[in-house]
C-alpha cells in the first residue's frame, strides 16, 4: 500500500465524521434559513434579526460576552504566568486543578452554582452566619457573566499557559541584559510573544459564551434572553426551526469573523491543545 | 495515561452495552415519554415484573417542549401524556391513534364519568386519550411571609413583594394568569386583550424572581420566594415538606387541565402501550402514583382507596369545581400558537 493510500485510509473515519456531523447539519442549517414552512426560498428568516427583540438580546449577548471575555484575560493571563513560572512539579499540579473541575459535567456545575447563589443559597447562609452583607446576584445579568467567567476560563488559561511556556528564557535575559526593567521586559517582549495565544484564548471564551443559553436560562432565571436562548426557543419549544436556522446564520457570522481574526493571529495553533 | 483511559472507557461502556442486553426483554419494550417526577418509578418496575414488557422511559417539562420531539417522529414513542389542548392539537394534525379500549378494560371502569364528559371538550368521542392527572393552577403562597388573605391573581402585581414572586415559564400558563386577572378569556384570540396581558406582564416582569417551571415547587419548599403559580398537584407535596405553604385557586378563575395518556400515531408497539395504559388505570397502581405525586386523581375507585380523609376530602386535590370560574385551555390553531410565541418573546426581551 502506498504512503498515500494509507494516509487516506487512516482519515476516511474523520472525512466520515465531520461529513456526517459538521458538514450536513450545517447544510440542514442553511436550508432551513432560508426557506420557509411550504419550502419556498425566503430571507425573511435572517432579516428577522432587525426585530426589536431579536436585536436587542443578541447585542446583550455581545456585550455580556465581551465583559466575560476581558474578566477571563485578566484573571487568566497572571494565572498563566504563575502556572509557567514554578517548577515543572508543582505546576502539573497547579495545572490539574483547574482541569480537574472540567472533568465534571458543565451543566452539573452551573446548576450547582445556582444552588451557591441562591437568595437563601449556600453562600448567602455562610455571609448570614459572619453577619456580612448578603448578595443578591442570582437571576441578574451578573450572575451570567460569573456563571460564563466561571465555565470558561480555562479555555482562556490554556492557551496562554502554552504560548507562555514556549518563551525562551533566553529572550527575556537578553532584554535584562539590555536594561530593560520588568514592565518594559513584560509590555515589550513577553506580552508581543504571546499575541498568538491571546487571540485564541479570546475567542475560545467569546464564541461559547456568545452562542450560550444553558449559562444565560440557569443563572438568569429566564428573565434576561440571550440570542441563544431565542435560537433554541424557536427550536425546542416554538418548532420554528425556519426562524431558528435563520438567526444561527446570522450568529455564525460573528463565530466566523473572530475565528478568522484569531487564524491570522494564531498561526501555530496554540488554542489547538483543547 | 491516556491509553489506560481509553482501556477504561471501552470497559465501561461494554459494561453498560451488557447490562442492558441483560434484562429479560421477552414481551418487548414499551417507549414512555411523560411529565417530569410524574409517576412513582416503583409502578414501572412492577409493570415490567408483570408483563415482561421492559419500559423505556423519557421526561419533559412543558406539552411545548415535548411537542416537536415527536411531531419530527425521530424518536417513537409508544405512550405520552400531553394536556388537554396538546391533545386537541394533535388529533388535529393526525398524531394520534386509536385506543381500542377493549384492551384497556380498567379505563372505562375506574375512571369518573365527569372527567370523560370533560375530556370531550379536546377528545370528541373519547376516542384518542384516556384522563391520568388533572388539577387547577393557582397561587402558593407562604403564610409567614404573606400575611393578607390571598385571593386574586393581582397579589402577583403587589410591589411588596418585589423579587419573591415565582411565575410559569411556559407560554400559555403566564398568560392564563394575565388573562384572568383582567377578566378575559385564557383561550383569547383578541390581538387588543392579548396586549393588555402582554403589557401587564412586562410590568410585571422587575417584581418577578424567575421564570421556573418545575423548580417552583423547590423554591417555595426552600423559602426562596413568597408567592408562585403553581399546578395544585405539587401543592401538597410542598406542604407536606414545608407547612408554612398555602394554595388558592383565584376568585378571577383559573385553568382546569387533564394530563392524557395518547398513543402516537408512530408508535412500534402500540399493544404494549395499552398495556401499560390499562396498567396505569388500575385502582392500586393509580393509587401509588396519587400518593407519590400527589395530582389529583380522575380514578374513581382508587379515590376510594385513599385512607387518609383529610386528602380524601381536600380541597386541593378533589376542589368542588363548581364554586370557581373555571376554563380549560383549547388549541389555538397555528397562527394563534404563533401570536403568542411572539408576545411572549417580547415579555422575555423586556428590561
Amino acid at each position: 500500500m502506498s504512503k498515500n493510500k494509507t494516509k487516506l485510509m487512516l482519515g476516511l473515519p474523520y472525512y466520515f465524521w465531520s461529513a456526517a456531523f459538521v458538514i450536513l447539519p450545517l447544510f440542514m442549517v442553511v436550508y432551513y434559513g432560508i426557506t420557509d414552512k411550504n419550502g419556498a426560498l425566503t430571507f425573511n428568516n435572517i432579516a428577522s434579526i432587525a426585530k426589536p427583540e431579536h436585536i436587542k438580546s443578541l447585542w446583550l449577548a455581545i456585550e455580556l460576552s465581551i465583559v466575560s471575555t476581558v474578566i477571563c484575560f485578566l484573571m487568566a493571563y497572571p494565572l498563566a504566568m504563575i502556572l509557567v513560572k514554578y517548577g515543572k512539579g508543582r505546576s502539573s499540579v497547579l495545572v490539574m486543578l483547574f482541569i480537574l473541575p472540567m472533568w465534571m459535567n458543565f451543566l452539573l456545575r452551573t446548576m450547582a452554582w445556582q444552588t451557591l447563589l441562591e437568595n437563601n443559597g449556600v453562600i448567602n447562609a455562610i455571609l448570614k452566619f459572619l453577619r456580612l452583607p448578603l448578595i443578591h446576584i442570582i437571576n441578574t445579568p451578573g450572575a451570567i457573566v460569573f456563571g460564563m467567567v466561571y465555565n470558561f476560563l480555562p479555555f482562556m488559561v490554556l492557551p496562554l499557559y502554552n504560548s507562555l511556556a514556549k518563551i525562551d528564557e533566553n529572550v527575556i535575559n537578553a532584554a535584562r541584559d539590555l536594561g530593560a526593567n520588568n514592565v518594559q521586559t513584560f509590555f515589550k517582549i513577553t506580552l508581543p510573544l504571546t499575541i498568538p495565544g491571546i487571540m485564541s484564548g479570546i475567542t475560545m471564551v467569546f464564541v461559547p459564551a456568545l452562542t450560550t443559553f444553558v449559562i444565560s436560562n440557569l443563572l438568569g432565571g429566564a428573565k434576561i434572553l440571550l440570542i441563544g436562548n431565542v435560537i433554541e426557543q424557536e427550536f425546542s419549544q416554538t418548532n420554528n426551526w425556519h426562524l431558528g436556522s435563520g438567526l444561527s446564520l446570522v450568529l455564525m457570522i460573528f463565530i466566523v469573523i473572530s475565528m478568522i481574526i484569531s487564524a491570522i493571529f494564531d498561526k501555530d495553533g496554540e488554542g489547538s491543545l483543547l | 495515561m491516556k491509553k489506560k483511559f481509553m482501556i477504561f472507557l471501552v470497559a465501561a461502556v461494554s459494561v453498560l452495552a451488557l447490562t442492558a442486553c441483560g434484562k429479560s426483554n421477552e414481551g418487548g419494550t414499551v417507549a414512555v415519554y411523560n411529565w417530569g417526577e410524574y409517576i412513582d418509578p416503583e409502578t414501572l418496575e412492577m409493570f415490567e415484573e408483570e408483563t415482561g414488557i421492559r419500559v423505556i422511559y423519557d421526561e419533559y417539562e412543558t406539552n411545548e417542549l415535548m411537542y416537536p420531539k415527536v411531531a419530527a417522529g425521530a424518536t417513537k414513542y409508544d405512550v405520552i401524556c400531553p394536556s388537554d389542548y396538546m391533545v386537541e392539537k394533535m388529533i388535529k394534525e393526525d398524531l394520534l391513534r386509536e385506543i381500542d379500549f377493549n384492551n384497556v378494560p380498567n379505563a372505562k371502569t375506574n375512571i369518573g364519568a365527569q372527567y370523560w364528559e370533560q375530556s370531550r371538550q379536546f377528545d370528541p368521542e373519547n376516542k384518542y386519550s384516556v384522563p391520568y392527572c388533572w388539577g387547577t393552577v393557582g397561587i402558593l403562597y407562604n403564610k409567614t411571609m404573606v400575611d393578607e388573605p390571598v385571593d386574586s391573581w393581582n397579589i402577583l402585581w403587589d410591589e411588596k413583594y418585589s423579587g419573591q414572586i415565582l411565575m410559569q415559564d411556559s407560554v400559555r400558563d403566564i398568560f392564563m394568569v394575565a388573562l384572568r386577572k383582567n377578566g378575559y378569556s385564557m383561550n383569547s384570540l383578541n390581538e387588543e386583550e392579548l396586549n393588555v396581558a402582554k403589557n401587564d406582564l412586562i410590568a410585571q416582569k422587575p417584581l418577578v424572581q424567575a421564570y421556573v417551571i418545575d423548580e417552583v415547587r423547590d423554591k417555595m419548599i426552600g423559602n426562596e420566594a413568597a408567592l408562585g403559580v403553581i399546578y395544585s398537584g405539587e401543592a401538597i407535596f410542598t406542604q407536606r415538606e414545608n407547612p408554612d405553604l398555602e394554595y388558592v385557586i383565584p376568585k378571577e378563575g383559573t385553568n382546569v387541565w387533564i394530563d392524557n395518556w395518547v398513543i402516537p400515531k408512530n408508535a412500534e408497539n402500540p399493544e404494549n402501550a395499552e398495556k401499560f395504559i390499562d396498567f396505569m388505570c388500575r385502582p392500586d397502581i393509580a393509587l401509588m402514583n396519587f400518593d407519590y405525586i400527589t395530582y389529583s386523581t380522575p380514578n374513581d375507585a382508587a379515590k376510594e382507596l385513599i385512607e387518609d380523609d383529610d386528602i380524601r376530602n381536600s380541597n386541593i386535590a378533589f376542589p368542588d369545581l363548581s364554586k370557581y370560574q373555571l376554563e380549560t385551555f383549547s388549541y389555538l390553531g397555528p397562527d394563534g400558537d404563533e401570536l403568542y410565541n411572539n408576545l411572549y418573546k417580547e415579555i422575555k426581551s423586556a428590561e
